[in-house]
């Protein structure tokens, strides 16, 4: 036993002193490497994925780096990632504010794709999400500060649905409408050409990653006036009738506004009708 | 040790050259570098002149568009992290994968592969400055980094090697701009440079372990018809960037057919060219008759 056990015995323990010390290298240089791949996995604020890309994490398991979709671009707006810059490596993104992406409707990128990091159900470029415009900066965006500028507006591929002009009083002058430019998540495609298009130095409206242009409600927010439109009347108890504690003389009306003097005194200051209390009260014990 | 070896001035490949003339004792290396350039010149003239015969990269590539080509080690890594690619990236896959079969696993490192450029640079470059010594890292090593990557694909639920492959930075860089790429691929230069000799392409780069797994199964190999001629002249050894891979089929170690059926084998077919004997040729890993020691040569499949 002993003679045959002895040189295989050494040989097993120098082939597990090789086993580990291979596997320990490799597995520190695949700890490296996977935390590396980690941080590349938040997409940078100005690089924004071509039309149909999957969710980044699902991106960076489909798309195989290949290229396609820069070479059938044909405006040549598609760059693929470069190893020192923040995402992953051989990834395809554009930069707004330098070419957006012109909504081609035949869309050849997602055409060109051959793994379906460009998801290839995408037939309708109006309704790609690359991402989301937000006018960020509202002390230089020019209709803020009571300019006719619009050109977001009117460059806009989706105009009057993706991005609308919301008049407001213009509380500085007291007499002017602002027309303040307001981005409509449900159409807007993130192409990008309101950012590229805007005229200030630095752009005020800018194309960010939906992950981070996009907020959401909790899940249990409901809006009223749209459960009121669902159920047709509403669905809390009719509201009490308002009372306006004026000055003595003076009245409020609907509709009419003030009336009376804050001198006069009014002829009988006698308690006002009983409130008619909403019958879903009555008998409350409140 | 052996009586020591007859001190001689002249290299590899020179009793080759002396036997078959020049041209012949390089033809397979300008084949293969032809090939290599080649290939780069076919995806190069699209971004230089617009003349678009094949789109892409080696990851996944369109000629004329008709016929898709990809990547099938990158495609099972994409697969470990649990997304599944269109047909056309699947059937690319399964092209490559069966013309791998066909031509030999490795013959992609030797013949397509953009970095092996690089380290053959370095590994004649060291030969050139006379830098002896290297580190030692056991040849298996490419598997365990092939097992590596394939597990960090499936653990990390993204292709997470692409980040830094020097292969597909290179290929990818030359087409698509190369950024700071160049830093990781003068690395690999350097490494195999001044570390290690055939570091990168010999010991560690886990696309060349997963084709040579490919390898494994594939019909064109190199033939020893002629192993009986061998002078022990070494010139082989020398040349060949997996020396192990020859001494079984060159010496019938274990009754060893004269085929070199050992999967790491690039079939680059420099021990062709440098061989004075014509002792080695390609051939199939079929009929593999085992020629006598000391008979006849079987002639030369061609």
């Amino acid at each position: 036993m002993d003679k045959v056990d002895k040189p295989s015995a050494a040989a097993r323990r120098q082939f597990l002193a090789d086993t580990a010390r291979m596997a320990c290298g490799v597995g520190l240089l695949g700890l490296g490497v996977g935390l590396y791949a980690r941080h590349a996995q938040a997409l940078p604020p100005a690089a924004i994925r071509p039309p149909g890309a999957l969710a980044e994490t699902e991106f960076s398991a489909a798309c195989i780096r290949c290229g396609m979709c820069v070479r059938d671009c044909p405006y040549d707006i598609l760059h693929l990632a470069k190893p020192e810059e923040p995402m992953s490596t051989g990834t395809p993104y554009f930069v707004a504010r330098q070419l957006p992406c012109e909504m081609c409707e035949d869309i050849p990128c997602v055409k060109a794709c051959p793994t379906g990091a460009l998801d290839h159900s995408l037939t309708d470029i109006n309704k790609s999400k690359m991402g989301l415009a937000v006018l960020v900066d509202h002390e230089t965006c020019l209709n803020f500060l009571g300019l006719r500028c619009d050109i977001c507006y009117r460059v806009c591929p989706v105009i009057d649905k993706a991005i609308t002009l919301d008049p407001q009083t213009n509380a500085r002058t007291g007499k002017h409408t602002l027309f303040i430019p307001v981005v409509h998540s449900e159409h807007c495609t993130g192409c990008g050409k309101c950012e590229k298009a805007c005229p200030t130095e630095v752009a005020a409206i800018k194309v960010f990653p939906l992950y981070m242009a996009k907020g959401q409600l909790s899940s249990h927010y409901r809006l009223g006036w749209v459960e009121k439109e669902k159920a047709g009347g509403s669905l809390v108890a009719p509201d009490v009738e308002h009372q306006y504690n004026m000055p003595e003389g003076m009245k409020y009306e609907s509709g009419k506004g003030l009336s009376g003097s804050a001198g006069a005194v009014s002829p009988a200051p006698t308690p006002a009708e009983p409130v008619a209390v909403p019958k879903a009260f009555q008998g409350g014990k409140l | 040790m052996s009586a020591p070896l007859p001190v001689t001035p002249l290299r590899p490949g020179a009793e080759a050259i002396a036997a078959k003339g020049w041209l012949v004792a390089h033809k397979w290396l300008f084949l293969r570098r032809g090939s290599q350039f080649g290939i780069l010149l076919l995806f190069l003239v699209g971004p230089w002149f617009g003349w678009w015969i094949v789109k892409g990269n080696l990851n996944f590539s369109y000629t004329l568009n008709v016929l898709p080509l990809a990547d099938p080690y990158v495609i099972l890594q994409s697969l470990l992290a649990r997304q599944m690619p269109e047909k056309l990236a699947l059937i690319g896959a399964a092209i490559v994968a069966l013309f791998y079969l066909l031509v030999g696993g490795r013959s992609y490192c030797a013949w397509v592969c953009p970095v092996n450029l690089l380290t053959d640079f370095a590994y004649w470059l060291r030969v050139r400055l006379g830098l002896k010594g290297s580190a030692h890292i056991s040849r298996p090593t490419r598997y365990w980094m092939l097992g590596m990557t394939l597990l960090l694909a499936a653990a990390s639920g993204t292709i997470a090697w692409e980040m830094v492959n020097p292969v597909s930075m290179l290929h990818r860089g030359l087409f698509f701009g190369i950024g700071f790429a160049w830093a990781v691929l003068l690395a690999v230069f350097l490494f195999d440079l001044f570390v290690m000799r055939h570091g990168w392409c010999g010991h560690l780069c886990p696309v060349g372990a997963f084709y040579s797994l490919i390898g494994r199964l594939s019909l064109t190999r190199i033939k020893l018809p002629a192993r009986a001629a061998c002078n022990d002249c070494m010139d082989c050894f020398a040349v060949c960037p997996e020396p192990q891979v020859i001494r079984p089929a060159l010496k019938a170690i274990g009754g060893t057919p004269p085929v070199i059926l050992e999967a790491n084998c690039t079939n680059c077919g420099r021990c062709i060219d440098v061989c004075s004997k014509d002792v080695f040729a390609f051939g199939t890993r079929f009929n593999t008759t085992v020629a006598p020691m000391n008979g006849v040569p079987q002639a030369a499949p061609k």
